[in-house]
């Protein structure tokens, strides 16, 4: 099913902040096996410059795909989650995610495409911490497709 | 940021230290919890096939988050990490054994940009595929 173009440049509404905690990064950090102080141990962060502990690069995305939660449920899109498949993902850091961040996530709609039967999604991310600053863009392009192929 | 790598060190060519990261089932139950990911093709071998798959696979974010190991160890502080994008090409499939899967990763600087920062191309592999594709970072150094 063709996407309802009318939908590229749609912005949907911030989202409620998101409160970053060291212990969900410690947990994330071992689920990753990643033992670099830096995600753990407050004192390591601060010898690297950094007030808190901070986040894996990849952290983020939990919290910029439940934003985009928004956008793909969206009945009016008319996009088959059921055969959504993650085809690519980018970030650009401003600064490090860190514990203490409270991040609202401001997502828009990049482009929508339908190529060779393929629902193609392309999703920006805008994180800003609670001073309005930027902190990290995220681009995730969702594809859907036969089940087959991607990684979900 | 205090990355422990210098820009005057590294020439485009420079390898970083290559390494491997083992996946289990057991790996994606933690990290599915970790993330908030609990799409069943990650830890349900009968709907994973159901769905056309050959196994229980990876999540995509658990491989792009092992890759940029071999960036952040090589820097120290991966606050040095400016950017990163990946493709997702080929499943990592996890069979239910012992020994699961392994990642190899390795990197190497692409290009030196202005302002301190190389892009580091990341070669991502599993069973002997090309997992991720386009899979670049850039950097700052100090």
């Amino acid at each position: 099913m063709a996407l309802d173009q009318s939908f590229v440049g749609r912005s949907y509404p911030p989202t409620e902040p998101y409160e970053v905690g060291r212990e969900k990064i410690r947990e994330f950090a071992v689920a990753v096996g990643d033992a670099n102080p830096v995600y753990t141990d407050p004192e390591a962060a601060k010898a690297l410059g950094h007030p808190d502990v901070i986040a894996p690069p990849t952290f983020v995305f939990a919290i910029t795909f439940a934003a985009a939660g928004q956008v793909v449920a969206d009945p009016q899109l008319g996009l088959d989650y059921s055969r959504v498949v993650h085809g690519d993902q980018k970030f650009a850091y401003t600064r490090p995610v860190r514990a203490g961040d409270r991040l609202t996530v401001t997502s828009t709609i990049e482009a929508v495409k339908t190529m060779a039967g393929n629902d193609i999604l392309d999703v920006r991310g805008e994180v800003h911490d609670e001073a309005g600053e930027h902190v990290v863009t995220a681009w995730t392009k969702l594809v859907a497709r036969g089940a087959e192929e991607g990684q979900g | 940021m205090t990355a422990k790598i210098a820009y005057d060190d590294v020439e485009v060519g420079t390898e970083l230290p290559a390494q491997s990261f083992p996946v289990t089932r057991a790996t994606l139950v933690q990290y599915a919890g970790a993330s908030g990911d609990f799409n069943p093709i990650h830890w349900n071998e009968k709907f994973a096939k159901e769905v056309g798959l050959p196994d229980v696979i990876a999540h995509g974010m658990f491989t792009m988050a092992e890759a940029i190991r071999v960036v952040t160890d090589w820097t120290g502080d991966p606050a040095a990490v400016v950017e990163y994008g990946v493709r997702f090409t080929k499943p990592v499939i996890v069979p239910n054994d012992d020994k699961g899967a392994t990642i190899e990763v390795s990197g190497k600087v692409a290009a030196k940009l202005d302002d301190n920062k190389v892009r580091v191309d990341l070669t991502v592999m599993s069973a002997g595929l090309k997992v991720l594709g386009m899979s670049r970072a850039v950097v700052r150094l100090a």
